[in-house]
């Protein structure tokens, strides 16, 4: 049932498009799919250069994201400021504990989750451990589909601000909701420049050893 | 290498080779390496994908005309369509935020119905779509940054932010944010590479 070895594109000198799924010859430097005409790389550019950039930088704004406010709401008795967490312990005391908690995961555990997994994956890579390869895909995988999210508050802002306004009560928006903006783009971008391969590249010193055993049988 | 060509995949998250194998209608092939998706068959056919992409530009069309929600206070009422909201965001001086709504919202989703349109309507008719090749490009590349069901959310979460001191008037627009949620990520679901075998089968 279970293949005995597992080759990888990269020992064939082949790459697959990542647009059109096309099989192409690859020996050295850039080319273009023969098909769509994307450019191809045996591995995504300077991965883990461009992921620990745009990561540093998401984790950067992610401070003033939920120190500054993301929204004014001014009324007859003042303007109140919400941050990201002080919107979330509004609706819970406003007894919608569901979406409170919704909020919550959404726009502060998944963008903290996802640092912690990029930077996981990051230093991992680096070290060349062939600790737990697949979990990591997972992991990978993980962050990958539930990073955005995180937009959620942003569009919350967006749709309150054109509706409330009335003469004695207005939403303005933030400058956190900018910041929270760019960190969802910027850890999207990160993920995106990760090359999940990587975790493969070096477990395979490993696998390659069992692999034959098993072939030798 | 060209023989062999269309009856090998090859995994994109670990690079291991497989041999392709065809698929039940809703089957999935997995890694056996790293278990990520390889390819997958849709349960729909070339037609209902075509009409669900219909049903999807029609829909798009009503959640951005009608407004979303109503909210009255003393007999004052304020309501706001997707695109007043991005407009107040913009003279509010959040242009970052308009800008990404903008495009996360409108512009990207109204790409990915139109051109999985365009492109799904003329295979079905056995012809080569137009401008095919950098449709499926900008197909795959704004997938990632369309938004429509975190925006659903969103209102969700916003009503029930002011529903307190407002009185919410759900309005159509809602529903067919709802209804369009449901719809693009049907549309979606559509592996953009299934298409290119799509083209292979009915044009070569
Ligand atoms: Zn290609
Ligand atoms: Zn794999």
């Amino acid at each position: 049932m279970s293949e005995p070895r597992i080759s990888t594109a990269s020992e064939l000198g082949i790459v697959a498009c990542h647009c059109c799924g096309q099989l192409c010859r690859h020996v050295q430097g850039d080319i273009c799919c023969s098909r769509c005409g994307a450019r191809l790389h045996r591995r995504k550019p300077d991965s883990l250069a461009r992921t620990w950039a745009l990561l540093l930088a998401a984790m950067i704004l992610y401070i003033p994201a939920n120190l500054l406010p993301i929204m004014r709401t001014g009324s007859l008795f003042g303007s109140e400021s919400n941050t990201i967490l002080s919107g979330v312990a509004e609706l819970w005391r406003a007894g919608s504990w569901d979406l409170a908690v919704i909020v919550f995961v959404a726009s502060i555990m998944v963008p903290l989750m996802k640092f912690a997994a990029l930077l996981v994956l990051l230093i991992s890579v680096q070290r060349r451990k062939a600790w737990r390869a697949r979990g990591r895909a997972h992991l990978f995988r993980l962050v990958e589909g539930i990073g955005y999210w995180s937009m959620l508050d942003v569009f919350v802002v967006t749709l309150l601000v054109a509706l409330v306004r009335f003469q004695l009560t207005q939403v303005d928006p933030g400058p956190g909701v900018v910041y929270f903006g760019l960190v969802v783009v910027l850890t999207m971008l990160a993920s995106m420049s990760f090359d999940p391969r990587l975790i493969w590249d070096h477990a395979e010193s490993v696998d390659d050893g069992k692999a034959e055993e098993v072939e030798h049988d | 290498m060209e023989p062999s060509a269309h009856s090998l995949v090859i995994c994109e998250h670990c690079d291991a080779v497989h041999r392709k194998h065809e698929l039940a209608r809703g089957e999935v092939a997995r890694c056996v390496r790293c278990q990520a998706v390889l390819y997958r068959r849709p349960w729909l056919s070339l037609d209902s994908m075509f009409a669900l992409a219909l049903a999807a530009a029609i829909t798009f069309f009503i959640a951005n005309v009608w407004p979303i929600v109503t909210l009255e206070l003393n007999g004052h009422a304020s309501s706001a369509t997707l695109w007043q909201a991005i407009v107040a965001t913009w003279n509010d001086g959040v242009g970052v935020v308009s800008v990404l709504a903008a495009l996360m919202l409108f512009f990207f989703p109204m790409l990915q119905v139109l051109l999985f349109g365009w492109v799904l309507g003329f295979l079905r008719a056995g012809r080569l779509p137009p401008g095919f090749i950098p449709i499926m490009r900008v197909l795959h590349a704004i997938r990632p940054w369309s938004m429509v069901e975190v925006f659903m959310l969103g209102t969700l979460v916003a009503v029930v932010k002011v529903g307190d001191i407002f009185e919410v008037i759900l309005q159509p627009g809602i529903w067919a944010f709802a209804a369009l949620t449901v719809l693009l990520a049907l549309v979606a679901s559509f592996d953009v590479r299934r298409i290119w075998l799509l083209k292979r089968e009915c044009c070569g």
